[in-house]
């Protein structure tokens, strides 16, 4: 009797670690589950942050939309991950998530060492400090003696160490693992300094005790592009994740919005025809795995680029982000969509 | 044949059979043997399996491996350090600044701790119904909470509504305390003060080997010996003897309010204090109970026994009472230590950079998840058997020896 449960349970044990988690082709596995399960952010106002009833709302929340619209026709087939810095990459290389949505730096080492692919950027961002304005402090150049209070497992990390090194300064680091604990205890004193990409210190300090209270200094000390990262050696949904953001990019461009989308699929020029799928014969669609109307999906029920900013962290938010470098490049920024034919 | 060997397991009276005519598949032996090779072999295969779905996994990621990144630069600070470090030190020594934190932590809690359960233990065991009262409350509260909650009550209930730097609670001998912890001035050796330290080392020498002579005379001649106070003057009396003799060759670097915090003197950060003072608190109200235990499982007719020889109650507490006590006391005392170790992991709660801590931001920088996991396994294994070993060697040395 114990000899076969032990066998049985020995055989199962095999037969567990025998399957492989992460399998290669993600957007079969996409549609045979049904959703996409994206990771993001344990909640950053105007890039992932869930509401009182728990639904989701951000850039990268609509980024991940895009994606589910491009692939099921439906904004809602998405499922969130909410992951700290810290388990973010092991949940993606565990193929727990399908992508990262989650306000992540492309740096060489995570797009290599690590085993990522980064390739479109949804958010140009910089690192800066925020501070009591009753310390007295303008420029970043006078923290030397603080304590900083920052997110553990970011780039973050690593840059506040490279800059006040570079400048001969000193400072006390304070690691917390959760930003809402790092948040906090910068809230409650323990810190001088709180500091994380520049969006999100816009988008903490609306939640601070008194946000008015609190000043973000001028300096940029690093490049932080935020983007989408996939497991390397699956091309395919590579490429899906990488042509949802440009095609939201080049809808912009082209003045395409969640409003006239099926007026422009009628009547428009032969290249928004092209890209809302309406040419004849084209096979775009089909070639990245989806059906034809994918952009148009996309456009219809997430929206392009510029109203997913608006609506996000547009200057009519609370957060009050100007689109700056993140303005398309026909207007001075860096978002650049490449050709969709 | 057969059946017969199955009575005798009915029976319960097998024998390893030596006539040779049982049949090998009866034979208890070779089927105790035979199990023990298959065990073996199915936990080596099972082990084989799972590293190999690793090694699959991992490379089908594209996921680097190995131990070699722990030689390349950690390019993060840490805020707690016993060691030298700064960004430009490697992983490993980053790793190390995490494993002496977490000990520290440890050491401390496990004294602090025992200091307070024995305290708390006893004062439960008291005539007096107050302190009884007191200590059973002690112990009910600390015991039914769980310990992230109390260090968080620390954290945030006690040490952050403490005033800011620029207000610091100021204490006598230059301290102070604020919320970014508590600030003493640091002491600063002069030439002549390795005299003094070594004055404290003979004296510990001393008063052992006082002790030990006295301990034999006691038993040769049956005079006593004042061996507390002589331990007390030679171990503390002769260092500052020896101190002031010399002209007190320190000097003191004092904490001073800088512009955004108290530079200079020592600090220990409120993390440290807040997870070491929880961890303490936690486990004491254990220990407590099990000190309590340790000394109601002494039979009240060795207290009776030894008040007919003429003991004092001090003595019969010190000679009778607590050696039989801590042969009770020490084996589950062990669990608890493990226990406080293990929990100083709670630690990234609060920020403070064990090597949980340590080890995560090191897992995140780097991807090396299982390389890491394996090391946070391989030093936590390594702290509890320490502790373990030691505690084994304390209780042996405790251990009613039969003659």
């Amino acid at each position: 009797m114990s000899k076969k449960l032990l066998s049985a349970a020995l055989g199962a044990a095999i037969l567990g670690v025998g399957a492989h988690a992460a399998s290669a082709a993600t957007l079969d596995d996409v549609k045979a589950k049904g959703f996409v399960q994206c990771g993001v952010s344990q909640g950053i106002p105007g890039f992932s942050n869930p509401d009182d009833a728990g639904n989701w709302s951000g850039l990268d929340v609509d980024y991940c939309r895009g994606i589910a619209a491009a692939i099921f026709g439906d904004a809602n087939a998405a499922k969130f991950t909410p992951l700290s810095s810290k388990d973010r990459f092991p949940a993606l290389q565990s193929g727990e998530v399908d992508v990262l949505t989650r306000n992540t730096t492309w740096t060489i080492s995570r797009d290599t060492s690590l085993g990522f692919n980064f390739r479109t950027v949804n958010y140009y961002d910089g690192q800066g400090f925020m501070v009591k304005k009753s310390l007295g402090v303008k420029s970043a150049l006078e923290l030397s003696g603080a304590a900083v209070c920052v997110q553990t497992g970011t780039t973050t990390e690593l840059n506040v160490a490279d800059y006040f090194k570079a400048n001969g300064m000193e400072y006390k680091p304070v690691v917390f693992e959760k930003e809402a604990d790092a948040t906090g205890a910068y809230d409650a004193g323990r810190c001088d300094v709180y500091t994380t990409d520049q969006s999100g210190l816009y988008a903490i300090r609306l939640n601070l005790k008194n946000p008015d209270e609190n000043m973000v200094l001028p300096e940029v000390i690093s490049k932080e592009p935020l983007g989408p990262a996939v497991r390397q050696g699956d091309d395919q949904w590579f490429d899906l994740v990488t042509w949802v953001h440009y095609a939201m990019v080049n809808a912009e461009e082209l003045g395409i919005t969640s409003e006239n989308v099926d007026d422009m699929k009628a009547n428009g020029g032969p290249e928004i025809k092209r890209m809302l799928g309406a040419e004849e014969g084209s096979k775009i669609g089909a070639d990245l795995g989806v059906s034809e109307d994918w952009a148009y999906n996309i456009i219809k029920l997430v929206g392009n680029y510029g109203e997913v900013f608006a609506r996000n962290v547009g200057p009519d938010t609370p957060i009050k982000i100007e689109r700056g470098i993140n303005a398309l490049w026909t207007k001075g920024g860096l978002q650049y969509g490449p050709p969709i034919r | 044949m057969g059946k017969k060997s199955m009575a005798d397991h009915a029976l319960g009276s097998v024998k390893p059979s030596s006539s040779g005519k049982v049949s090998l598949i009866y034979d208890p032996r070779a089927r105790g043997i035979f199990y023990q090779v298959l065990t073996v072999f199915l936990v080596a295969l099972f082990v084989f399996m799972v590293t190999q779905n690793t090694i699959h996994n991992l490379q089908k990621a594209n996921i680097a491996s190995g131990f070699g990144f722990l030689e390349g630069r950690a390019g993060f600070d840490i805020g707690q350090s016993l060691i030298e470090y700064s960004s430009d030190s490697t992983y490993a020594d980053a790793l190390l600044v995490g494993l002496l934190n977490t000990v520290q932590v440890a050491i401390a809690g496990v004294i602090t701790a025992s200091i307070i359960g024995f305290i708390i233990g006893l004062g439960r065991l008291s005539q007096n119904w107050l302190i009884a009262k007191i200590c059973q409350v002690y112990v009910e509260i600390f015991r039914n909470i769980p310990p992230l909650l109390v260090i968080f009550f620390w954290y945030k209930g006690v040490l952050s509504i403490l005033p800011n730097a620029k207000d610091s609670l100021e204490l006598p001998f230059g301290m102070y305390l604020n919320n970014r912890g508590f600030a003493f001035p640091k002491i600063i050796p002069e030439s002549g003060f390795g005299i003094a330290v070594a004055a404290f080392i003979i004296g510990i020498v001393a008063s052992v080997i006082v002790s030990r002579w006295a301990r034999q005379r006691q038993m040769q001649t049956g005079q006593q010996f004042p061996i507390g106070w002589t331990r007390l003057g030679l171990i503390l009396g002769l260092p500052i003897l020896v101190f002031v003799v010399l002209g007190a060759p320190v000097s003191f670097e004092y904490p001073e309010l800088g512009r955004f915090n108290l530079r200079g003197g020592s600090n220990i950060g409120p993390e440290f204090i807040s997870l070491y003072l929880a961890l303490s608190f936690y486990t004491a109200s254990f220990i407590a109970e099990i000190v309590r235990g340790g000394i109601k499982a002494v039979p009240k007719g060795q207290t009776e026994a030894a008040n007919a020889l003429g003991f004092r109650a001090g003595l019969t507490n010190r000679l009778v009472i607590i050696p039989q006590a801590l042969r009770i006391i020490i084996p589950p005392l062990t669990s608890q230590y493990l226990n406080l170790t293990k929990n100083s992991s709670l630690a990234v709660a609060v920020g403070f950079s064990d090597v949980v801590a340590v080890g995560g931001t090191m897992l995140n920088q780097t991807g090396q998840a299982v390389e890491i996991v394996a090391i946070w396994l391989v030093i936590y294994l390594s702290i509890s058997v320490s502790t373990a070993l030691f505690m084994n060697w304390f209780n042996a040395k405790m251990a009613l020896v039969e003659r």
